[in-house]
């Protein structure tokens, strides 16, 4: 048996405490252990963004981490945005804009776009496109995100 | 794919990664930021018996300034380095090429130390490093060591560390403020590794001549190459348009650049030709700016 490593994460305001793998990724540990499958597995090289989660107020790809690695830290997952039924004015600007398609690398870029404009509350065009650069989209809408993006800078989206 | 087993280690003292170091030599990995080692793992092309987490050894993050250089330590990470007012005032150079690494989950977490000890010779970080005539503070069993950054980078993925041995901080010398400085890259889309990319450095003399120069070029050569006939044609000079000509056509003459998916050999070497040019038009334009 592998040895295990006892770790303890703070995951959209819920303290877990587990034990792990060394070599168990965060993305699995999110969506196996915790059955939080919103972050999804794309390309695990971390090309694709569709992993990306908060972790302590910054993004990071959860394919490129080890679930031990997270001891300590503060996750925010796509599950964390929402306030129960009411979505989060990012995701009702995605919704209002048909800036999802397939919803594959959806939670990802929510998560980019909500740490971008908390960063910046009122980006450039361009400002949003290298903010988002870390996410393919292979539906290639990319238009109607960066517009949805807008949109929820514009109603102030970055109180939440 | 997934990492296969291994034993790991997250010491949070540099001398604990030492001594581990010792005990698994070269069948250790350190993990820094892990942007680059990480993939690597997912794909089983590494598979080290030992990971040395050094993210724990928080006291190698630091940007500071002392005699004349920037200290930077090993385990700062890209965005920190972005966002700074130090290395925006006092090299700028710097926070430039830093806005090219990859996009913002890899500058989050990626880090100094990681990317130079990686080696990537399409890298930006290396070169960058490498413009700046930057030293390299190494720590091992016996002590520490300094190493030059030139003398650093070897070849192909291959750096001056020993198996025992782990980077712990680049001193960057500081060039006068009045300095013109450049980096441009070419890719096709933001965030790729560089096709090709150049840094410049110009400061210039009481008669706007070039007093000194640096250029340094990414992705054309299996380690960051510096242009030397290109530096040694403008100093001394005026820089016309002919002579960043003549200095661009000789890095590109030269570079010694691969052949890949991304571009032939002969397209690179044009690429350089171009950017060099660039480069060195408004490095030399921000040094007239600012000799105003």
């Amino acid at each position: 048996m592998a040895q295990r490593y006892p770790i303890k994460v703070n995951v959209n305001g819920i303290t877990y405490e587990k034990t792990v793998e060394a070599r168990t990724l965060l993305v699995d540990f999110l969506r196996e252990d915790l059955a939080l499958t919103g972050t999804h597995v794309g390309c695990e090289q971390g090309a694709c963004g569709a992993c990306t989660v908060i972790m302590n107020g910054r993004t990071a790809q959860s394919c490129l981490m080890l679930a031990v690695q997270a001891d300590g830290a503060e996750i925010l997952t796509v599950e964390g945005l929402a306030d129960g039924a009411a979505l989060h004015p990012i995701q009702q600007a995605f919704l209002d804009n048909h800036a999802l398609q397939c919803g594959f690398c959806t939670p990802g870029v929510l998560l980019s776009a909500h740490a971008l404009l908390k960063e910046n509350s009122h980006p450039t065009e361009e400002e949003i496109r290298l903010g988002i650069s870390g996410h393919i989209c292979r539906c290639t809408g990319y238009v109607n995100i960066v517009k949805a993006i807008q949109v929820a800078a514009e109603k102030g989206a970055e109180n939440r | 794919m997934k990492p296969a087993q291994f034993d790991y280690f997250a010491p949070a003292k540099i001398r604990d990664a030492l001594a581990l170091l010792e005990e698994y030599k070269d069948e250790a990995k350190i993990l820094a930021g892990g942007q680059s080692l990480m993939p690597l793992l997912n794909m089983r092309l590494a598979r080290p018996r030992a990971l040395i987490d050094i993210n724990r050894i928080v006291s190698h993050s630091y940007i500071r300034q002392k005699n004349g250089a920037l200290a930077i330590g090993a385990l700062t990470r890209h965005w920190e380095i972005e966002t700074s007012p130090l290395v925006r005032q006092k090299c700028p150079v710097l926070a430039e090429a830093v806005a090219w690494i990859g996009y913002p989950q890899i500058r989050n977490r990626g880090t100094m130390g990681g990317s130079l000890a990686h080696a990537h010779p399409a890298a930006e970080l290396p070169a960058v490093v490498t413009a700046l005539r930057g030293e390299l503070r190494i720590i091992g069993p016996a002590g520490e060591r300094t190493v030059k950054a030139e003398e650093f980078f070897q070849g192909f993925f291959t750096v001056a560390l020993e198996p025992n041995e782990i980077l712990s901080e680049v001193r960057l010398p500081l060039w006068p403020a009045s300095a013109g400085f450049s980096f441009k890259e070419f890719n096709r889309r933001h965030g790729d590794f560089a096709v090709a990319g150049v840094a410049a450095l110009i400061s210039l003399n009481e008669r706007k001549e070039c007093a000194a120069s640096s250029i340094v070029l990414a992705g054309v050569n299996p380690t960051p190459l510096r242009a030397q006939r290109s530096e040694a044609l403008l100093n001394g000079q005026k820089l016309s348009r002919e002579t960043i000509e003549k200095a661009a056509a000789l890095a590109a003459e030269d570079c010694d650049p691969p052949s890949d998916v991304h571009g032939s050999a002969d397209y690179r070497r044009e690429l350089v030709k171009v950017i060099v040019r660039r480069a060195l038009e408004e490095a030399s334009a921000r040094a007239m700016q600012n000799e105003k």
